[in-house]
């Protein structure tokens, strides 16, 4: 039986039981003449809940464990002499499981033609043909072996299979009448289906944490892979990035560091002052009609996907460079340059500057201001001498902030800045950075276990360290500069 | 040297100097520079906003200026006479025989069906073969041809009127994209060619009409970016919202009730909390490669396929749920709670039946804001395998979120990557398809807000 097909039994098994439960409790209360605990329904829950939740839980573990155990077992009939010189156990098992598979479909497809196959009777010699049939295409060289491991695969998964659907639905119709009899009067229903809801509630808030453990360990365990193959001194400090997919490539991270931060600290400049004075104008200068028009606009500028400042960037600012800059001036050729990805970026983080330093200008005290007007001071010199200075460590957050995100952002830089890996300081140049790097290394055909491939793990991993420290920084200095005028 | 250093720099007690004497009402040189600073730094401040929305709106007309056009496409109307003799040369109308003639036996009939169309008109096509000719007419033809006759064999033997698509040359002629003197140096397309395109323009044989094909048709190969549609991505990208509705609405409902309502002061607590204010930290690239090596190399899961998009982006998608739900949960005044258990309501039906139903409008807000954001997102797509060509339409849920599709921005992204400048305008008039929707959503969750937003 199919794993939905499970699952929809035991669910109508739940359904049954709530309808039970519920007209027991209102049965018992009315023949014996006590008041419910709780309300029917709970009582309801209580039965649906303890026959459906031990029944899935018996799914998902014999789910989660079954392909394990299988596999051990059957890898233990494959013999050394199989696998081929060089390769390894796991390819040898893939194909097992290619097999396997694929005798399910020539059954499945026998079966549908109304012919009786017995898969069991197939030998090697027969097999591939219809195997071919069912679109498993098998390499030459499949030995003997290999076909009766699969042949035992399939067998013990099929069988596995079954034992849990009986086991599984056992459970939960074995648990149904135990459930149904323990309802009394008195049972604390209610109590009951609520802890299991709260311990519902949590069990969800531990996706963020397990979301955290996945990038942790899918990072430090394929890049501590990569570092196995390649030398961590050749790759923090080498200069060249230079991979051949034939192997013996230089996968220096220096170039790209490079890049990452030249193209970063353009949109800065570009961002930081402006985002700063709108912040300014918004909250000091401009009354609530204009705020009310402006801060939406320049917030749109951060709703806009990034895939669209990436063709602004590619077809529009790249040019534009290229021909009004660029080459009147003998600086370059290209249309993709630091400068074209820079400055498009700086236009993206504008809203994080001025909208974080909004908040954290409007959160220094009138008192300040009043303080220095009183003495005399412009409006432009209370900013400048006293607002600004108060507000600065929180402005150096926010900027921390719109670093964390220029550093970490892609597809600007994928359409914008080229790739070619370079430790150059002509701003009219194609660089290239991390992100792109990462993208580059991992679409198309990857194959897992060289070097080239594995390399963007442990550029992600750089990229998550260094933007996590810029954001934990910057959060800590928020928090600090919130204290104090708390 | 001593009276110096008492009295000061001027060598005269201070209170001695007579005061200045003049009116407040003449302003002194000091003070009008004050002010110049003053009007300065106030200009810089108007000067930032301005470029701030120029450039919002040089982004926006740059997208536009390209995109537009995209949505008129360039037909050619003529009759093809489905010839048995090519067609079913069996006679007996057997699809399984028809099918054997493959697309390129469908070209003759369409050059045919041109060159008689031409002659009927009693236009001559200067300078050209009837294969030059024929070139008009997209590379995509034949197959819709042989797609046509395959539906519905009987109709081979009769004539019947076709809106071919014009090549993407011929299109971009009449979208200022090609013009005369490049076509002396392109290959693809001759100036003849050109000069025949405006004849039968005028004769009504070609025409321009709104393009529906850009929002049902697959994507299509290189050399044929007329055909080349937004189908595929945007069922794949629907198939993804919809996942991450379905996900992240309870997950992060869950959590923030968890976290809101329940959760005790302890480490525990803080490190659910320390993980999800951090998740803004995390590059969406990273998430990308945690799709690739956890959801399809470790899990098995197939690649390209929209549950993994679906699943990467829900991940995303959560803080920002969470962070909308809980300012929500934290809205609804305290006295509802009180009520509640006033009148003998346990905690969790507190929450449920009183305090979770008047967050609701905050909360579905967020998670269309979460929704957007989720929309326009690129990167982790890439590393997940959907930059891949797609070209058949995934079937309906559940199993066609498990097999190949394309999403909106990649659909972009990829469009960017190609050699033909007719892509430039396919992926802009894409962006507007994708910022069209991100309107929707974001005018959706205004109206929400200002309908059944309470204050308190």
């Amino acid at each position: 039986m199919d794993v939905s097909m499970i699952f929809l039994c035991v669910a109508v098994l739940a359904a049954l039981g709530y309808v039970l439960g519920r007209r027991q409790a209102l049965a018992l209360s009315a023949s014996r003449g006590i008041k419910l605990h709780s309300l029917p329904g709970y009582y309801g829950q209580t039965v649906a809940l303890l026959t459906a939740v031990p029944a899935l839980i018996l799914l998902c573990a014999w789910l989660l464990v079954q392909p394990g155990i299988i596999e051990t077992r059957v890898s233990g009939m494959i013999p050394d002499s199989v696998v081929p010189q060089g390769g390894a156990q796991s390819l040898v098992m893939a194909d097992v499981r290619r097999i396997a598979n694929g005798l399910g479909a020539v059954q499945a497809r026998a079966e549908q033609a109304g012919a009786d196959v017995d898969v069991e009777e197939l030998d090697f010699n027969n097999v591939r043909a219809r195997l071919a049939q069912v679109g498993v295409a098998l390499g030459s060289d499949v030995p003997s072996e290999v076909f009766e491991a699969a042949k035992t695969y399939r067998q013990s998964s099929d069988f596995g299979h079954l034992l849990m659907t009986i086991a599984v639905l056992a459970l939960a119709v074995g648990s149904l009448p135990l459930a149904y009899m323990r309802i009394a009067p008195e049972l604390r229903a209610r109590n009951l289906s609520e802890s299991f809801v709260k311990w519902l509630l949590m069990l969800s808030s531990l996706v963020a944490i397990l979301t955290t453990v996945g990038i942790v360990g899918s990072l430090v365990f394929e890049t501590y892979v990569f570092f196995t193959l390649y030398p961590w001194q050749d790759f923090f400090f080498s200069a060249t990035w230079n991979p051949q997919f034939r192997g013996g490539s230089d996968l220096g991270i220096l170039p790209l560091l490079w890049g990452t931060f030249y193209v970063s600290i353009i949109s800065l400049i570009v961002a930081v002052p402006i985002g700063l004075m709108i912040a300014v104008f918004l909250s000091e200068y401009a009354g609530p009609r204009t705020r009310s028009i402006v801060k939406p606009a320049i917030e749109m500028l951060a709703g806009i996907p990034t895939i669209v400042y990436g063709l602004f960037a590619l077809i529009t600012v790249g040019p534009f460079l290229r021909d009004w800059f660029a080459q009147p001036l003998g600086l370059g050729t290209s249309s993709s340059s630091v400068l074209t990805a820079g400055l498009v970026m700086g236009v993206m983080i504008i809203p994080f500057v001025s909208s974080l330093s909004d908040d954290i200008i409007n959160a220094v005290p009138q008192s300040l201001r009043d303080g220095s007007y009183a003495l005399g001071s412009t409006q432009s010199e209370t900013i400048k001498k006293v607002v600004l200075p108060a507000a600065l460590p929180g402005i150096v957050g926010a900027i921390l902030l719109a670093a964390s995100r220029a550093i970490g952002e892609t597809m600007i830089v994928v359409l914008g800045a080229g790739a070619a890996a370079k430790l150059d300081i002509n701003p009219f140049e194609a660089m290239t950075t991390v992100t792109v790097k990462i993208v580059s290394q991992l679409t198309g055909d990857t194959e897992f276990a060289s070097p080239e491939t594995l390399v963007a793990f442990a550029l992600g991993l750089t990229l998550f360290v260094i933007t996590l420290c810029l954001n934990v920084m910057a959060l800590y200095i928020v928090r600090k500069y919130r204290e104090q005028y708390e | 040297m001593t009276d110096l250093t008492v009295f000061g720099a001027s060598g005269q007690p201070a209170s001695t100097q007579p005061a200045p004497t003049k009116s407040i009402l003449t302003v002194d040189e000091r003070t009008r520079r004050r002010n110049r600073s003053e009007s300065r730094f106030r200009m810089m401040g108007k000067a930032a906003v301005t470029f701030g929305i120029v450039a919002l709106i040089g982004l926006l007309v740059s997208i536009m200026s390209n995109g537009l056009t995209s949505f008129q496409q360039t037909y050619i109307s003529i009759d093809v006479y489905l010839d048995p003799a090519v067609l079913d040369k069996a006679g007996n109308r057997d699809p399984a025989d028809i099918a054997k003639v493959s697309t390129f036996g469908y070209l003759p009939l369409i050059e045919k069906a041109l060159g008689d169309a031409i002659a009927a008109k009693g236009l001559a096509a200067e300078g050209l073969t009837a294969k030059a000719a024929a070139e008009l007419i997209s590379k995509e033809s034949p197959a819709d041809l042989r797609r046509f006759v395959m539906s519905d064999p009987s109709m081979v033997g009769e004539t019947q009127r076709f809106d071919f698509l014009a090549a993407g040359r011929i299109d971009g002629y009449y979208k200022g994209r090609v013009t005369m003197a490049s076509a002396q140096l392109d290959r693809n397309v001759s100036p003849e060619q050109l000069v025949l395109a405006d004849t039968l323009k005028e004769d009504g044989i070609l025409t321009t009409k709104f393009n529906w094909s850009f929002f049902t048709a697959p994507d299509a190969s290189d050399t044929r970016p007329e055909a080349a549609g937004l189908g595929v991505a945007i069922i794949g990208s629907a198939y993804m919202m919809l996942i991450v509705l379905v996900l992240s609405l309870p997950l992060g409902v869950a959590t923030s009730i968890y976290l809101e309502e329940f959760a005790p002061q302890n480490w525990f607590t803080d490190l659910i909390e320390v993980n999800i204010a951090n998740r803004a930290a995390v590059p969406s690239i990273v998430f990308g490669i945690l799709g690739l090596a956890v959801l399809i190399n470790f899990v098995g899961l197939p690649q390209s396929a929209p549950i993994v998009g679906g699943l990467v982006l829900t991940l995303m998608t959560l803080p920002t749920i969470i962070i909308a739900t809980r300012s929500a949960l934290k809205a609804v005044p305290p006295s509802i709670r009180d009520a509640a258990l006033g009148v003998g309501a346990s905690k969790m039906q507190s929450i449920f039946h009183h305090v979770l139903p008047l967050a609701m409008p905050g909360i579905l807000t967020g998670a269309i804001i979460g929704l957007a954001r989720a929309l326009g997102e690129t990167a982790p797509l890439l590393l997940i395998g959907m930059v891949a060509f797609v070209r058949e339409y995934p079937s309906g849920p559940p199993d066609g979120f498990f097999q190949p599709a394309s999403a909106l921005p990649v659909q972009i992204y990829n469009w960017t990557q190609r050699g033909d400048p007719a892509f430039v305008e396919r992926a802009s008039g894409a962006i507007i398809v994708l910022l069209v929707f991100l309107v929707l959503m974001n005018l959706l969750a205004i109206v929400l807000r200002r309908r059944f937003e309470r204050r308190w």
